[in-house]
């Protein structure tokens, strides 16, 4: 047997989170220490799985695969393609970074000693996260991911339920409430949505067994049997199916009109916190969308399409406005991942190579680009103590570090050329544009909101004069720019040389699409796209 | 040869790496060094202009391919660069210019203490621009079209602390944006279409297309053209521009940014030569641009947004031209360039006039000024005679071109546009003039600054008047150089192609009509700003004054409609986001089993609410079963 690099990557951080909790209340920062060291030894080992990762080899590639629960059917089955592969990497690179932001929000406040632990629990729940959020990349049988989409709920309510910012407007206790408040949301919407999934899951099963005699969840295994023949799934039956797992994702991701968690959770909680909640969590919904529903519902996905794309497109406009009309920093950013998560989906359903592709990539940028930008925000937040906008103004004449961090996060968000985001958001749109010429252009506008919502926030935050409460703003701390400095490295790096990245990308999208039976439309005049390229290279 | 010209594009972004990334420590240099960068990116620029005339002018095409950039099934983008003649002439014009507005910058921005950074963005501005007309593929140029949106943001805003300079760098790149989506919706056409959208296979096959298609593109690319460029209906954000620091101006106005626009149209001339429809449009807005940026440079005090409607107003002329096809390709980049020298020498006069008058634009507060800055005046009167087609200066030679090319376009076209272009030239005499006089004729009437620090007029020093002079020698000899044995036109002709057509109006005549409204223009300032006092405050002015001051009440149309409906449409979608939205959502999952409105009540109940919603979700479940049981 070879070794279980998959099982390892996801066990690390779990048996972090395991260590990290059971040091001594009293000495935090060794507790902190010893989570970024698991943290960190996860990224090498995710950096090891996208080494050992060839594109353009196996479609499922570093499998394993164990009987788990043999009554059922249900298998531990690991495996990845090459989109898990960069979405494991996203993840173990970012967790780093929010532990590093998030350096001092657990520690315990002067005023009071009421939480139990908190530094450690802290540190501990993030771990946890990304345990789950990795084995969820990776696992290839429909029950186990399940398993671990529900699970990854639990630690993410205590993290957001627990570990507030001190920014509140309205005192202590009503910020506690609002919280719990937005705790208590993103725990029902999102167990709501994986319990429609599980039906869905039981019914997929119930079908399996009927068909097969026996029942499995092994998604290379239902592949397999439904292009031989010997699995058929009715056409109402799947679009059921399909309806049930694509909820879930939906309110995950989060799809309009399933959003309203979101902003009630990333604006409550951390910095750090809400970039875990949107950059690498929500990810799992999209990811799943592009492996689950379109692999074992190809059928089923193409006829549900148009609903998407349209509910996609209204939420790329509806987020960007309503970001626009945000008074609070953290609510705003929250509303732009709403807009882009329109992007991503968009992407996914336009079911070309380029939107797909796109969508992926809009994946790892986004994460990137908005824990740039969120991360940074955090630390103006911490300094004022408050997420209003109109409680800011002038921070660049006395923090300009700060201040120019903040508008390159910005610019990411806005798209940028030269940084990540483009590339993707480029992508997606002409993948959109050449099946779907109206959405695409409608989706363009986005482009426009960005700029509005991106520089208005500068603008307010940032320009004018020194605003009351600005004055003697420190500018950014060396932990501060540890965590800033790489991920715009990382971001001009995705902008200017992405190649690498779809390198990896591409082939997978190549095999989904080829799932849902969908080709590239032809260029209008017949000029072979390579010979064009060709023809220009000389 | 081939890879100095990555190095090209490399010198001015590694300027700007080095300036921003290297902090204060930079402080005491980082003018020098952004100084250094720009003129290193000139030499190159100046040693591949004679590789190129070395070689024939059918093989003065060259290519350099980097690097694979995107690449996505049959999406292919690349970073690669493509110099020809017309590319050579912007890298000349950008870096020639560029460099001298850098020095001039040492001496205008001694005092500012984020220099440094000034100079970054300045080499930043650079690279986006060279860039932008050194791509090989629309996707790269977009790049560089939004690099160069970035770098204006930055710098127009470049004093944050003024509100006003940061709502006008926001303005710019917002106005700017919408103008790219022209141009990235192009692209995806492209793509369509063609299957790329590199320059060479796109032109290659422009004719297996049909017209509505390029047409199409056409339009999309003049909206591009027309956010960057300036010119009606998103010109708005330039006269505000002026925000910036003058060099800036002086960069945007001369040597980049806005005539990116004019670059996009004559780069993509065989796709607009087939599509006849959308050159008729960039002919219309290069036509009304010109006489709405003259009416506005008429009514304004503020010497710098005077000559920002002038800039308006003279790339409306450029945009005719390229507008107007073979027939004024030539026309349109040998204006781009003579006006490139007058506009940055006129800028960078009215800099060294602020500098020496407390920062005062007002030229109602002017007066006066020609014996106490000798220099500034001469350069500037020198760019004021090239500008408004003094015969023999640069501005002669080329805008002269354009007014005729447009009668050649012939029909009622042709006669509309031409009398267009020639009564713009008319006001473009009156309104330069009464600067001219403004400024440095007639009463001192100079005004104590708000701190009330009398005004001292003293010329600028020789770091600032040394590249005034050397703009003020190209304002008087370019265009005559150029037109001897029509030089520029055999250069550029390979690319852009040429045709004469057929002017119902001879040439002698077109001279004679435009020296005539050039009098009457020069004559009508003479008679309201020479003959008579200036007064200090404003008089009331007719009702076309006043909305001309007001840039035509453009931007009280956008505030009304835009500004404000927009404000309404977001404030009521917050509403309608935490009430409808959120509420239907909610209720929908109360309905499923009994949540009923325990959402907003639940305190901290952790476990009751996982029961609560337990139970919500195996009511689904068992719906979901009997949904299941018919499989």
């Amino acid at each position: 047997m070879s070794f279980p690099l998959l099982t390892v990557t996801a066990v690390v951080p779990a048996a972090g989170a395991v260590v990290t909790a059971a040091v001594p209340a009293a000495r935090r920062t060794a507790a902190k220490w010893t989570a970024l060291a698991f943290a960190l030894a996860t990224l090498v080992l995710a950096a090891v799985v996208t080494a050992r990762f060839s594109p353009g080899g196996a479609r499922y590639q570093l499998t394993e695969s164990h009987a788990w629960i043999t009554a059922f059917g249900v298998r531990y089955e690991l495996g990845v393609d090459g989109i898990a592969v960069v979405l494991v990497l996203l993840t173990a690179v970012l967790v780093p970074f929010v532990m590093l932001a998030g350096w001092h929000d657990a520690d315990p406040l002067e005023t009071s000693d009421r939480r139990w632990r908190p530094t450690q629990g802290f540190f501990a729940l993030i771990l946890l996260v990304e345990a789950m959020v990795v084995i969820a990349f990776e696992s290839t049988d429909v029950f186990l991911f399940y398993v671990f989409f529900e699970a990854m709920l639990i630690p993410m309510y205590f993290l957001i339920g627990g570990f507030g910012d001190q920014a509140g407007a309205h005192g202590e206790d009503e910020q506690a409430r609002q919280r719990s408040y937005a705790a208590v949301k993103f725990l029902l919407y999102n167990l709501v949505g994986g319990l429609v999934m599980l039906a869905a899951v039981i019914g997929l099963y119930a079908v399996t067994a009927h068909q097969l005699g026996a029942g499995t969840f092994s998604l290379p295994q239902i592949l397999h049997d439904r292009a031989n023949g010997t699995l058929t799934l009715s056409t109402t039956a799947e679009r059921w199916i399909f309806l049930g797992f694509f909820f879930a994702f939906a309110v995950k991701a989060p799809l309009w009109p399933l959003h309203t968690w979101l902003p009630n959770a990333m604006g409550e909680s951390t910095a750090p916190v809400a970039v875990l909640i949107t950059a690498v969590v929500d990810k799992v919904g999209t990811f799943a969308m592009l492996r689950y529903c379109l692999q074992l519902f190809p059928a089923a996905s193409k006829w549900a399409t148009p609903v998407i794309l349209v509910l996609a497109v209204i939420g790329i406009i509806y987020g960007a406005l309503l970001a626009v009309g945000q008074r609070d920093i953290k609510r705003l950013i929250a509303y732009a991942s709403i807009s882009h998560f329109g992007f991503i989906i968009l992407g996914i359903f336009a079911m070309t190579s380029q939107g797909q592709s796109g969508a992926t990539l809009y994946m790892v940028n986004h994460g990137v680009s908005t824990a740039a930008l969120l991360l940074v925000a955090g630390f103006l937040i911490s300094r004022r103590g408050s997420r209003r906008i109109a409680d800011f103004g002038g921070v660049q004449k006395v923090a300009p570090l700060l201040a120019g961090t903040f508008l390159v996060g910005g610019l990411a968000t806005l798209s940028l050329p030269g940084l990540g985001p483009f590339v993707s958001e480029f992508l997606v749109l002409v993948g959109t544009f050449t099946r779907y010429p109206a959405l695409g252009v409608i989706a363009t506008l986005g482009i426009v909101l960005a700029a509005l919502y991106v520089l208005v926030l500068y603008q307010r935050t940032m320009t004018g004069p020194v605003k009351a409460g600005i004055e003697g703003m420190k500018d950014l701390k060396v932990r501060e720019l540890v965590v800033v400095a790489p991920l715009i490295a990382l971001l001009l790096f995705l902008g200017v040389y992405p190649k690498p990245v779809t390198d990896v990308i591409n082939p997978a999208v190549k095999d989904t699409l080829s799932d849902v039976h969908r080709t590239d439309p032809p260029p209008k005049v017949t000029v072979p796209a390579v010979a064009a390229a060709k023809e220009n290279a000389k | 040869m081939d890879p100095l010209i990555g190095a090209l594009v490399g010198a001015p972004l590694l300027g700007a790496g080095i300036l921003l990334v290297g902090g204060r420590r930079l402080d005491r240099t980082g003018h020098w060094i952004g100084c250094l960068w720009a003129a290193v990116s000139f030499v190159i620029g100046v040693v591949l202009f004679a590789d190129l005339l070395s070689r024939s002018p059918a093989q003065r095409t060259l290519t350099s391919h980097l690097f694979t950039w995107v690449p996505v099934a049959g999406f292919q983008a690349d970073v690669g660069f493509q110099l020809d003649q017309l590319s050579m002439t912007f890298v000349l014009l950008i870096t020639g210019v560029g460099t001298l507005i850098h020095i001039y910058s040492v001496g205008y921005m001694e005092h500012d203490e984020n220099r440094r950074k000034f100079f970054g963005y300045l080499n930043l501005f650079l690279a986006a621009m060279l860039l932008l007309v050194l791509a090989d593929n629309y996707l790269l140029l977009y790049v560089g079209w939004e690099g160069v949106g970035l770098a204006s943001y930055l710098l127009i805003g470049f004093w944050q602390h003024k509100p006003s300079a940061a709502t006008a760098a926001k303005k710019a790149f917002l106005v700017n944006r919408v103008g790219d989506m022209g141009l990235s919706i192009a692209i995806m056409v492209m793509f369509t279409t063609f299957g790329s959208f590199a320059f060479r296979p796109v032109f290659a096959h422009v004719g297996d297309v049909s017209q509505g298609r390029l047409t199409t593109i056409g339009l999309l690319l003049l909206l591009a053209a027309c956010g960057k460029s300036a010119q009606v209906p998103l010109q708005s954000w330039l006269g505000d521009a002026m925000e910036g620091p003058t060099p800036v101006s002086a960069l945007i106005h001369a040597a980049t940014m806005v005539t990116a626009g004019v670059y996009l149209v004559v780069r993509s001339g065989a796709i607009f030569n087939a599509a006849p429809t959308a050159q008729l449009a960039v002919c219309v807005v290069g036509a009304v641009t010109l006489v709405f940026g003259a009416i506005v440079g008429c009514a304004k005090d503020d010497i710098k947004k005077a000559l920002a409607g002038s800039t308006m107003s003279q790339i409306g002329y450029m945009m005719l031209a390229a507008g107007l096809g073979p027939i004024g390709y030539v026309f349109a980049i040998m204006h781009l360039v003579t006006h490139g020298f007058f506009k940055a020498g006129l800028f960078l006069g009215a800099g060294s006039v602020m500098h020496g008058m407390n920062d005062e634009v007002d030229m109602r507060r002017f007066g006066a000024l020609r014996t106490y800055m000798p220099v500034t005046f001469v350069t500037f009167g020198l760019g004021y005679l090239a500008i408004i087609g003094f015969p023999g200066l640069s501005g002669y030679w080329s805008k002269d071109k354009i007014i005729e090319a447009a009668f050649a376009k012939g029909g009622t076209e042709g006669w509309t546009l031409g009398a267009v272009a020639l009564v713009g030239a008319g006001i473009t005499a009156f309104y330069m003039t009464r600067v001219m006089l403004m400024t440095f004729f007639g009463d001192k009437r100079w005004q104590p600054d708000a701190e009330g620090h009398e005004p001292h007029p003293h010329e600028s020093p020789k770091i600032m008047t040394i590249p005034m002079s050397i703009l003020a020698f190209g304002s008087v000899f370019a265009g005559g150089l150029f037109s001897i044995n029509s030089a520029f036109l055999k250069w550029l002709q390979p690319v852009t192609g040429h045709s004469d057509g057929h002017s119902p109006v001879a040439t002698w005549e077109i001279t004679v009509a435009t020296l005539v409204v050039l009098i009457l223009g020069v004559g009508l300032a003479w008679q309201s700003y020479g003959r008579q006092a200036v007064p200090a405050v404003a008089p009331r002015g007719s009702l076309l004054t006043r909305a001309a001051r007001r840039d035509l009440l453009q931007d009280d149309f956008n505030h009304v409609v835009l500004v404000r409906g927009g404000e309404h449409l977001t404030r009521s979608l917050v509403y309608l986001d935490h009430t409808v939205v959120d509420g239907a959502v909610n209720g929908t999952a109360a309905g499923v089993g009994g949540l009923s409105g325990r959402l907003r009540r639940l305190q901290n109940g952790f476990v009751r609410s996982y029961a609560v919603s337990m139970l919500g979700g195996t009511a689904v479940l068992v719906a979901a079963t009997l949904l299941m049981r018919g499989v």
